[in-house]
C-alpha cells in the first residue's frame, strides 16, 4: 500500500541567536535562504549554494555548519547563531575585532562565513581536537600548537576569492591567542608568533 | 528540487517503520551529500525521515576490546574520540582528511557509508549515466576519467568510491549494523559494497529500508602502528585521487601483520589483499614494499587519462610502509 502522502511544509520555530521565531517553510527551504529572505537576516551569504565556499558558514549548537545544506526544517529545536548573534552588544567578538585591526579581509563577501568558522576554530582547538595538518593524532602525542599551517587546514572550508588568507590566519591566530590570555597580552603565544612570522 | 514530506524520528523501530519500503523516501542525516543532489535533482525523494536525534551517537568499547560507533556519531566526534584516535589513528586520520570542519560537523558515519559518487556525468542530469539511468551509457570511459578507478571497474561505470573513512574502515575489518523491519542484521564492510558488475546502480548489499544503526572495529592491535595519506588536487578540502590506510606490525625484522586499503581507485574502497599476502612473513624494505604494490596493481585495468594512479599508488604504498616501519619495529 502507497503511504499517505505527507505535507510538503510546516510551521516551524527557529531559535536563532536567542530569538525564536515562527514561520512557515516549504520544506525545501535551506536554513540559508530562511535566514536570508524570510527572517532579514543577510549577514549570512551564499556563495556556491552547495557546501564548497563555507561563506554560509553559521554555529548550529555552537558548532560550525554550513547552512545551504542544512533543511531549515531540520533546524527546528537547535540553537542557531549567525554573525549578527556573535557580537555582545556594541562590543565585538574577538575575532571580529581581531579581522578588522589584521585587515583579515577585501571584500568582505566571505567575511560572516570567515568569522563563524575562526571562532568555531579556536574553540574546537582548544577541545583538543587534532586536524589533518596535526603529525601525530594520538592523544598521548599531547596537544598541537595553533601553528599557521593548522589554522589553514583547519579554515581550509572558507575560500576568499580576494585571497585576504595572510591576513584571516594572522587574524585567527590573534583571536586564539587572546582568548588564551584573556587579559590581551601581545605576541608571546606559540599560534600567534608563528603564524604573524610566516606572513 | 522535488517537494517532498518531512519527518523526524526518535527510535529505531519507528524510523524503519516510517521509511518502509518505499522506494521513493530517504532517510536523513547529515544532509551534506542528500541535500546537495536533491538541488541538482538526482535525489529526487517524495519523502525524507530526519534520523539525526536517533540515539545513536554514542562510541563505546565492546566486550572484545574493539569500538562499536554509533551511527549518527558525526564525523568531527568521530576523529576527536580519544580512543579512535589511540586504538586506531589511521581511522581519525582518515576522517580528518575528509572534506571541511563545517561538513565534517554535519555528516554522520552511516551516511558516510552511502554517500554518492562525485562523478560528473553522475551528478550532472543531463548526461548519460548508467547508476543514475540504468542503461544509458558511461559517457566518462570515453569522456573525462582522469579521477576514475583503475580496479574493479567495469564497462558499465568506472565511478570510484569517495569516502576516506570508509578505506581506514576497510583496513581495520569494520562491521556494519542496520535495522529493518524483520530485525537487525550485519554486513562485513568487505561484503557491504557490491561489485560493479552491469548493475552499477545497485551500490550496497543493504535489504530495501535498512537503517544503518552502526559500526563495530574489531579489536586490532595492529591499528595503533597506522596511518592515512590522502593524495589530492590541492592541499586540503578536496576528493583523494589516490589514498592509502595502513597499519603495520613488525617483529624480528619480519612483516607479522599488514593492512593495506586503498582510496579512490575503485568503486568501494579496496582492501590490498594480494599486497598484504605478498608482505606478510617477509623482510621490511623498499624493494619488498614495491613488490607487494605491484602484486596487487598487476590486476589494473587504466583508461587513457587514469594511469599515472598505478605508479601514484605504488610510490603510496612504499612510502607508507616505510614510514611505518620505522614506528612499527618491536
Amino acid at each position: 500500500m502507497a503511504p499517505a502522502p505527507s505535507p510538503t511544509y510546516s510551521a516551524i520555530t527557529l531559535n536563532i541567536n536567542g530569538e525564536k521565531h515562527t514561520l512557515p517553510v516549504d520544506h525545501r527551504t535551506t536554513l540559508l535562504d530562511a535566514l536570508r529572505e524570510r527572517l532579514d537576516l543577510t549577514g549570512t551569504k551564499k556563495g556556491c549554494d552547495q557546501g564548497q565556499c563555507g561563506a554560509c558558514t553559521v554555529l548550529l549548537d555552537g558548532r560550525r555548519a554550513v547552512s545551504c545544506l542544512q533543511l531549515a526544517v531540520a533546524a527546528e529545536g537547535r540553537e542557531i547563531t549567525t554573525i549578527e548573534g556573535v557580537a555582545d552588544g556594541e562590543d565585538l567578538h574577538p575575532v571580529q575585532q581581531a579581522f578588522l585591526d589584521l585587515d583579515g579581509y577585501q571584500c568582505g563577501y566571505c567575511t560572516p562565513g570567515q568569522i563563524c568558522s575562526a571562532i568555531a576554530v579556536i574553540e574546537e582547538h582548544a577541545a583538543g581536537w587534532p586536524s589533518a595538518a596535526t603529525q601525530d593524532v594520538r592523544p598521548e602525542a599531547g596537544a598541537t600548537p595553533l601553528t599557521a599551517e593548522e589554522i589553514r587546514e583547519r579554515m581550509s572550508g572558507n575560500l576568499c576569492r580576494c585571497g585576504a588568507y595572510v591576513s584571516i590566519v594572522e587574524a585567527v591566530a590573534r583571536a586564539a591567542q587572546a582568548a588564551q590570555s584573556p587579559s590581551g597580552g601581545s605576541g608571546d603565544g606559540i599560534g600567534a608568533t608563528e603564524a604573524e612570522a610566516a606572513v | 528540487m522535488k517537494e517532498f514530506g518531512y519527518e523526524r524520528v526518535h527510535d529505531v523501530s519507528g524510523a524503519v517503520a516510517l521509511l518502509g519500503a518505499d522506494p521513493d523516501a530517504r532517510y536523513l542525516g547529515g544532509g551534506t551529500n542528500l541535500v546537495d543532489l536533491m538541488k541538482t535533482g538526482v535525489e529526487r525523494p517524495a519523502r525524507l525521515v530526519d534520523v539525526r536525534e536517533l540515539p545513536l551517537d554514542r562510541i563505546e568499547d565492546t566486550a572484545d576490546g574493539g569500538l562499536r560507533i554509533g551511527a549518527t556519531v558525526t564525523n568531527s566526534d568521530l576523529a576527536a574520540h580519544p580512543d579512535v584516535r589511540s586504538r586506531y589513528p589511521g581511522l581519525a586520520q582518515a576522517v580528518l582528511a575528509g572534506a571541511s570542519g563545517q561538513l565534517r560537523n554535519m555528516a554522520t558515519v552511516g551516511g558516510n557509508l552511502l554517500q554518492r559518487v562525485r562523478c560528473g556525468y553522475f551528478t550532472d542530469t543531463a548526461k548519460p549515466c548508467n547508476k543514475r539511468v540504468p542503461g544509458s551509457g558511461c559517457p566518462a570511459i570515453e569522456g573525462e576519467h582522469h579521477n576514475h578507478a583503475i580496479l574493479g571497474a567495469s564497462e558499465h561505470c568506472v565511478a570510484i568510491h569517495p569516502s576516506d573513512m570508509g578505506v581506514a574502515l576497510t583496513a581495520f575489518d569494520a562491521v556494519v549494523h542496520y535495522e529493518t523491519a524483520d530485525g537487525p542484521g550485519e554486513l562485513p564492510i568487505a561484503s557491504f559494497y557490491l561489485p560493479v558488475g552491469d548493475t552499477p546502480h545497485l551500490e550496497t548489499a543493504l535489504p530495501p529500508g535498512a537503517l544503518i544503526t552502526g559500526i563495530t572495529l574489531p579489536p586490532a592491535p595492529v591499528a595503533t602502528v597506522s596511518r592515512y595519506r590522502k593524495v589530492r588536487e590541492r592541499a586540503s578540502y578536496a576528493f583523494a585521487i589516490g589514498s592509502i590506510a595502513a597499519a603495520l606490525d613488525v617483529r624480528d625484522g619480519v612483516v607479522h601483520e599488514v593492512r593495506l586499503a586503498f582510496g579512490a581507485v575503485a568503486s568501494r574502497p579496496w582492501r590490498a589483499h594480494e599486497a598484504e599476502r605478498a608482505l606478510t612473513g617477509g623482510p621490511v624494505s623498499a624493494e619488498a614494499f614495491a613488490a607487494a604494490a605491484d602484486a596487487e596493481l598487476a590486476a589494473a585495468q587504466t583508461l587513457p587519462h587514469n594511469g599515472y594512479k598505478v605508479t601514484l599508488m605504488r610510490n603510496l604504498v612504499v612510502a607508507m610502509l616505510t614510514e611505518l616501519s620505522e614506528e612499527a619495529v618491536r
